[in-house]
C-alpha cells in the first residue's frame, strides 16, 4: 500500500484505535463507486460478526447486486443464489446447520422487488437466519432503475420524471409488512449516512444476530445506504439526500423487538 | 424381511430416506403430493427436516441450499410445477450442487422439460424413468447416488400411476459403491474467518485469497462433465428385439403395456420387439441404433404430441421408417394418461401402423 | 499561531481512496478537508489538520476502508498554521 503524508502520521507514541479493515474482508479491494453505503454497512456487519464471536461459524447468502461484491470479499463460507430467493436458501442452509449464524445480504431489488414471496415467507416461518436488506432504492447494478422501494420523486431511468404515484404506485415498506408477521422476533431499520446513524445501526445488527443465535426466530436489519450514481446527485450530497428522501419515507429505529428480559 | 403393501409414493420415500435423504420440500400438487405426505410423516423420525414449501419457487431454493451444505436433499412436483423449479435447476447445475427432483408427472408430456430443460445455461439433468414401482425405488436410491457422485441435479420421471398404485415390495438398500468427499465445497460455516472460507458461486470467480477460474472456464468444464456423463449413465432395456422387424419404443408406464402387447402380436405372427429408454437423458443412442438396425418399423407410442420421436429420429439407424403412433392422452381431469393408456390401443395402433402402405405413410 | 489540542491521527491507503469526501462532513472535530493531491487514479485526497480526537468517525463511514486512525498516549498542542503541524 502507498501511504501518504496526509497528516503528522503516528510519529509520535501512539497505539492504533481502527484498523484499515475488519478481519473478515480478505481484501479491501472493490469496484463500487465512490460515496456508496454499502461497503460502510458491510462492515458493521463483520465487525458484528467478530466481536460476537460469531465469525468461525458463520455462513452468508448474498442476492444479485453491487454488494455482491462484498460477499466476493469477505472470509465467510458464501452461497450466491438467484435472485430474490436468499431467504428460501437460507431456510434450507439453516435447517441442515442449526448452529451457524446464517446472514442473507440482498438488495431492495432483489427482496423486495423480485423476492417478496421469499422473504415474507421466511419471516412467517420463523427461520432463525438474519436477513439483511440494503437499501437505496434503486437497482444500482443494473444502471440506476426503479425497484419496489423507490421513493415518490425519485428520478431514475424508469422514472425519469420522478417517481409518479399514478403511474407507478407508492413504495413498499416491507420492514413494516415483516413488523407484523409473528415469527419474525427482530425488525430494524438503520442507515450510514452519518456517524450517529452508523453507530446506532452497529447495535441493530448485533441485537440481530444475537436474537438469531438464541433462537428467537427471524431477525431483520433494513440499512438505507447512499447510491448517489443511481440517485443522480454528487457524491456529496448522498448522506442528505438519503435523509430528504429515503429517512423522510421510511423512518429510522426498530419496528418489532422482543420484550427485554425481566 | 418380508414385503410390505406400500402405494408407490410410499415406496419411493421409504426408499429415499434409506438412501440418506434429510432434506423434503415441496408444493402439493397431484399427483406428486402423497409424496409430500409420507415424507412429512416419515421424514423427521430418521432425523431429517421436511417443510411444505410455498411455493415451487421457494421449495426448488430451499433445497438449493440445503444441498449446499451437503446434505443428500430433495423435491419435486408434477411437470407444471417443475416449470417454475427451472431457474432453480439450472442454478443447481452451474452450482455444481447435487439434488434429486422427483416428476410424479401427470403423463408423459415432461419428456421434453426433463431432456432438454427449460432453465439457462449449458447443463443436462440426467433423467431416469421408472416403468413401475421397484424399479422407481431402484432409481430413487441410483439418483442420490449419482446426483453426489456427478454433482449435479437429477431427475426420477415418475407418473400418476406409479404414484397411486400400490405393490407388495421388500426395499432393500443398494449399494453403487464410494463418492469422493464433500468438504472442499459443502458449507457449514467452518472455513470462515481462516482465510480460505468456501464459495458457490455460478461465476467461480472466488475469493482474493483462492481465486476461481470465473464463468467461462467454469461452464465449460460443466459442459465436459455433461459430455462425459453422456457417454457413460446411458441405460436402456429391450424386450424381444433380437430378430424384430418391427420396433415399438417408449418409456416409463406404458412401456409395461407395450410389452404386453409384443407378447400378444408375437403369438400372432408378428416380429415385434420393443425398446426402452431407461435414461431419458443421456438418451441410449448407440442402443436405438442397434436395435433398430434393419427395422421396417420403428414406431414410437407416447403420451403426448412426439417428443421423444425427436431422439428416435436421432439416433436411429433408419430415419425413414419412424412413425409416431401415440398422442395427447388425458383423462378428463388433466391430472392423469387418458384412454390411450390401454393395451387395446396399442395392439391396434401397431397393427394399423404395419398394415398401412410405405407410400402412404409420412 | 493557533495550537490546536490533538489526541490522534489519520493514516489514509492513497490507493484505495476514491475522493468521495464523505469523511470531511463525518468527522466530528472537522480537521479534515479535501487536498489537491492526487493519487494514481486521479482522486482527489483529503487532508487532516491538527485537532483530531480519534474518534474514528472517518474511518466508520469511509466505503473504501481507507483510512486507519491513531490515539496519541499523551495529547500534542499542534501549531494549526503550518501546513504541517509542527508541534508548538
Amino acid at each position: 500500500m502507498t501511504t501518504v503524508e496526509i497528516s503528522t502520521g503516528p510519529e509520535r507514541p501512539a497505539h492504533r484505535v481502527a484498523d484499515f479493515k475488519p478481519d473478515l474482508l480478505q481484501s479491501s479491494e472493490h469496484d463500487l463507486c465512490p460515496g456508496c453505503g454499502h461497503p460502510v454497512a458491510w462492515r458493521l456487519v463483520l465487525d458484528a460478526l467478530v466481536e460476537l464471536e460469531l465469525s468461525r461459524r458463520s455462513i452468508l447468502i448474498a442476492g444479485h447486486g453491487c454488494y455482491t461484491q462484498m460477499m466476493r470479499i469477505s472470509d465467510i463460507d458464501s452461497l450466491q443464489c438467484l435472485h430474490g430467493r436468499a431467504p428460501a436458501v437460507a431456510t434450507g442452509v439453516k435447517r441442515m446447520v442449526p448452529e451457524a449464524t446464517v446472514v442473507t445480504l440482498q438488495g431492495d431489488g432483489d427482496m423486495v422487488s423480485e423476492g417478496l414471496h421469499e422473504v415474507l415467507h421466511a419471516a412467517s416461518r420463523g427461520e432463525k437466519v438474519t436477513a439483511l436488506l440494503f437499501n437505496n432504492g434503486v437497482f444500482g447494478d443494473t444502471g440506476g432503475h426503479m425497484t419496489a422501494t423507490t421513493v415518490l420523486g425519485q428520478r431514475t431511468k424508469t422514472s425519469l420524471e420522478g417517481r409518479d404515484a399514478s403511474v407507478y404506485g407508492y413504495p413498499i415498506d416491507v420492514a413494516r409488512l415483516l413488523a407484523q408477521i409473528e415469527g419474525a422476533a427482530y425488525v430494524a431499520r438503520g442507515a450510514v449516512n452519518t456517524p450517529g446513524m452508523i453507530a446506532r445501526t452497529k447495535r441493530m445488527i448485533r441485537r440481530a444476530l444475537e436474537l438469531q443465535m438464541a433462537g428467537a426466530g427471524f431477525t431483520f436489519v433494513e440499512v438505507l445506504t447512499m447510491c448517489p450514481t443511481g440517485w443522480f446527485v454528487p457524491t456529496l450530497d448522498g448522506p442528505e439526500y438519503l435523509e430528504d428522501s429515503m429517512m423522510e419515507t421510511f423512518g429510522i429505529g426498530e419496528l418489532k423487538s422482543p420484550a427485554p428480559a425481566g | 424381511m418380508t414385503p410390505r403393501l406400500l402405494q408407490g409414493s410410499g415406496a419411493i420415500a421409504d426408499a429415499a430416506i434409506l438412501a440418506g435423504c434429510r432434506f423434503f420440500t415441496g408444493y402439493p400438487m397431484l399427483p406428486f403430493t402423497e409424496l409430500l405426505e409420507e415424507m412429512a410423516r416419515k421424514l423427521p423420525a430418521a432425523g431429517g427436516v421436511c417443510i411444505n414449501a410455498q411455493s415451487e419457487i421457494e421449495a426448488v431454493n430451499m433445497a438449493l441450499g440445503a444441498a449446499a451444505t451437503g446434505a443428500r436433499a430433495a423435491t419435486g412436483s408434477c411437470g407444471q410445477g417443475i416449470s417454475l423449479m427451472q431457474e432453480g435447476i439450472a442454478e443447481l447445475a452451474l452450482n455444481q450442487l447435487p439434488l434429486v427432483v422427483f416428476n410424479m408427472a401427470r403423463g408423459q408430456q415432461d419428456y421434453f422439460q426433463s431432456t432438454r430443460g427449460g432453465g439457462w445455461g449449458d447443463y443436462r439433468t440426467i433423467t431416469l424413468a421408472p416403468k413401475d414401482i421397484p424399479e422407481a425405488v431402484a432409481h430413487t436410491q441410483l439418483l442420490f447416488h449419482l446426483a453426489d457422485r456427478y454433482r449435479t441435479p437429477v431427475i426420477l420421471y415418475g407418473d400418476y400411476v406409479i404414484a397411486h398404485t400400490s405393490v407388495g415390495i421388500e426395499i432393500e438398500a443398494l449399494d453403487f459403491g464410494p463418492l469422493p468427499p464433500k468438504d472442499d465445497w459443502a458449507l457449514d460455516g467452518t472455513m470462515s474467518g481462516t482465510g480460505r472460507a468456501r464459495q458457490t458461486w455460478t461465476w467461480a470467480r472466488g475469493k482474493p485469497n483462492t481465486p476461481g477460474p470465473g464463468p467461462s472456464a467454469a461452464w465449460e468444464s460443466i459442459a465436459e462433465k455433461y459430455a462425459a456423463i453422456e457417454r457413460s449413465e446411458q441405460r436402456f432395456e429391450t424386450y424381444r428385439s433380437e430378430d424384430a422387424d418391427i420396433l415399438v419404443v417408449s418409456f416409463g408406464t406404458t412401456s409395461v403395456f407395450v410389452d404386453r402387447v409384443v407378447d400378444e402380436l408375437r403369438e400372432e405372427g408378428l416380429a415385434v420387439g420393443s425398446f426402452r429408454p431407461i435414461t431419458l437423458w443421456p438418451f441410449p443412442a448407440e442402443g436405438l441404433a442397434e436395435a433398430t438396425h434393419g427395422c421396417a418399423h420403428v414406431l414410437v407410442y407416447e403420451l403426448n404430441a412426439g417428443q421423444m420421436v425427436d431422439d428416435v429420429r436421432m439416433y436411429a439407424a433408419d430415419r425413414s421408417v419412424i412413425r409416431s403412433i401415440g398422442g395427447v392422452s388425458q383423462d378428463d381431469s388433466g391430472m392423469r394418461q387418458g384412454d390411450l393408456l390401454n393395451a387395446d390401443e396399442v395392439r391396434q395402433r401397431v397393427r394399423q401402423a404395419v398394415a398401412t402402405p410405405a407410400s402412404a405413410r409420412q | 499561531m493557533t495550537a490546536r489540542l490533538t489526541r490522534g491521527t489519520v493514516v489514509l491507503d492513497a490507493e484505495r481512496c476514491k475522493g468521495c469526501g464523505l469523511c470531511i462532513p463525518a468527522c466530528r472535530p472537522g480537521v479534515l478537508s479535501m487536498s489537491a493531491i492526487v493519487n494514481r487514479a486521479g482522486f482527489n485526497l483529503p487532508e487532516l489538520r491538527p485537532g483530531c480526537t480519534g474518534c474514528m468517525a472517518c474511518a466508520e463511514i469511509c466505503p473504501d476502508f481507507a483510512l486507519e486512525v491513531w490515539k496519541f498516549e499523551e495529547p500534542a498542542l499542534l501549531d494549526d498554521s503550518a501546513a504541517d503541524g509542527r508541534e508548538v
